[in-house]
């Protein structure tokens, strides 16, 4: 067991920062909460959930309508939380669309870019690493618009298998969408690198960058793409607020996703036009509470620093494959190097089927997710049926990922294993 | 605050009352766990959250339940239930085992925790602290129920 020494972390001060997750302080079944699902989601700090209340306390109007002082400004906050989130990705705030999640970012990305732009016989180049969300939406508009998909492969290591790349860039590809951080091995994979070489071949860069942009610092202008999905809820920033970025050139070309009001200029009987970027992508009322909080949510984490969280991470998941190798009996998929991942471990214990250790962990208020975790073509690729999978944030610390440890010892004993 | 001191570290084993020692032998040398190419019905069940999959297969014997079977995989809970199910209804009278199969799912989704002599079933009452879970539980259940009521459908409709 690590001793006292050891576990705090030079990168930040956890106890004062889990002071400000009220939700950490709750106990469940008589035991503290080990919330170790944040790949999931986050839990949400203190200056987030006052900015929402605040803004439903003393500005909650509806936006881009009206002339009343109220109107104003809550316009004026929604537009400063595009600015602000605009910044905390490196990019030019007219590219940011706020919609509900990476989701619904993919699918727009999917339907007004891949399914009325691109003409059949164009192909689409994924991965086998990806969530559901960066696969299904292009499968939708694949069958609507007669393109063909084509997918990487993973290595042994739960890497990219880059190795078919340049093929893949080829003639008639278009678009490549790729996660940059899989929620399921944990594998960052190197989209700067890669972006470049699509660009070389002509390609467009799409990027589910759900699981990183909440923990490292990414620079829309150093990775050089063309769009980037990521959600608020994930990255201490309430649900209902998700971000897509997109190059504005290629959002004036695109057609609109939703109908509705606010992402019109003229509308008559006959015919309408739209509104400029990225408005014309927003119809109807926005999650305007969602855009303020998430604007908060970038203020915590920047007042944190995202290499320092990195750092934090970094130690934790060193940590985490320590224990896991520690309890024996444990198959890690993935790079099992806290270098070459992210906070983001899946394993399994012996043959005990994930729900199970789900359930024994539950026991000792350990959350983890068990499941295919959106990534049922993941799942197949690394030969099982589920895993469980733990994952780390700037509020966990090395004592939880011991009483991880202990309740699979807990696993062990119950099931036999070993 | 010390975290150290709150979060428990190395848990004290507590008797288990969910994954008793039946259920577990039940998943680790399942009964009926095999084909049976007799069978008159079929049913594939499947529960897309924890992707248990069963088929379970029946043979009827006029108003008696000759033989059953399943194939399948998934959590301890769902397997074992299944295995359970193939001992407890082999040999009995059809409107015995929807007896059998409403009391059983009564147990775990109803009201009343009372289910009279379940004989060994009884070991499944744990679940019903785990409400994710009682689906992984009910799962073969549901398809037994399903299993015979096809067939009765199909009985009233060759009797016409």
């Amino acid at each position: 067991m690590t001793t006292e020494a050891t576990v705090r972390s030079p990168a930040l001060d956890v106890e004062r920062l889990r002071a400000d997750f009220p939700i950490l302080q709750r106990r469940v079944a008589g035991r503290q909460l080990v919330y170790l699902d944040s790949a999931a989601t986050t839990q949400k700090p203190a200056p987030v959930l006052r900015a929402v209340d605040a803004y439903y306390a003393t500005s909650n109007a509806n936006v881009h309508r009206g002339v009343h002082a109220l109107a104003s400004e809550a316009t004026d906050l929604y537009e400063r939380a595009r600015q602000r989130v605009a910044r905390f990705i490196d990019a030019p705030a007219e590219g940011i669309v706020f919609l509900r999640n990476t989701t619904e970012a993919l699918n727009l990305v999917a339907s007004s870019y891949a399914r009325e732009l691109l003409t059949s016989g164009d192909r689409v180049v994924l991965s086998v690493m990806e969530h559901h969300s960066n696969l299904v939406p292009w499968q939708l508009a694949a069958e609507r618009a007669g393109l063909q998909l084509a997918y990487l492969d993973i290595d042994d290591s739960g890497r990219l298998d880059l190795a078919g790349l340049d093929e893949l860039l080829a003639p008639p590809t278009k678009l490549l969408s790729l996660v940059h951080m899989s929620n399921v091995l944990g594998t960052v994979n190197d989209i700067k690198s890669i972006a470049a070489r699509a660009h070389a071949a002509g390609v467009l860069v799409a990027v589910d960058a759900a699981q990183s942009v909440p923990h490292s610092t990414v620079s829309l202008r150093d990775l050089d793409v063309d769009f980037l999905a990521f959600s608020g809820h994930k990255m201490c920033g309430p649900m209902g607020a998700g971000v897509l970025w997109a190059r504005p050139e290629l959002l004036e070309r695109m057609p609109p996703f939703l109908g509705g009001g606010s992402m019109i200029s003229r509308v008559t009987l006959e015919r309408t036009t739209w509104n400029t970027v990225p408005h014309k992508f927003e119809a109807g009322t926005p999650d305007v509470a969602g855009a303020v909080g998430l604007h908060a949510a970038c203020d915590y984490i920047d007042s944190i620093g995202r290499s320092a969280i990195r750092e934090h991470e970094r130690g934790l998941t060193r940590h985490l494959l320590d224990v896991l190798d520690e309890v024996g009996d444990v198959t890690v998929y993935g790079p099992r190097d806290a270098d070459a991942q992210g906070g983001v471990v899946s394993f399994n214990v012996g043959d005990v089927h994930p729900h199970d250790v789900g359930t024994i962990l539950d026991r000792s208020a350990i959350a983890v997710r068990a499941g295919h975790h959106c990534a049922q073509p993941l799942m197949r690729r690394l030969g099982v049926a589920a895993t469980v999978r733990a994952s780390v944030y700037l509020y966990n610390t090395h004592s939880e990922i011991d009483s991880l440890g202990a309740a699979l010892g807990d696993v062990k004993r119950i099931f036999k294993v070993g | 605050m010390d975290y150290d001191e709150i979060v428990a570290v190395g848990f004290t084993p507590v008797d288990d009352d969910l994954y008793r020692e039946i259920i577990l032998d039940h998943y680790r040398n399942p009964r009926h766990k095999q084909a049976l190419p007799a069978a008159d019905r079929t049913v594939a069940a499947n529960n897309p959250l924890c992707g248990d999959e069963i088929d379970l297969m029946l043979q009827l014997d006029g108003e008696g339940i000759r033989a059953v079977a399943f194939e399948g995989r998934g959590c301890s809970i769902s397997q074992a239930s299944a295995s359970m199910l193939c001992e407890a209804v082999t040999g009995m009278r059809i409107g015995d085992a929807e007896a059998l199969a409403e009391r059983f799912r009564a147990m775990l989704q109803g009201s009343s925790a009372d289910p009279g002599d379940i004989g060994d079933l009884e070991a499944l009452q744990g679940v019903r602290a785990y409400p994710v879970r009682v689906k992984c539980a009910t799962l073969a259940w549901n398809a037994l129920l399903e299993a015979l009521h096809q067939d009765n459908a199909e009985e009233q409709r060759d009797s016409t």
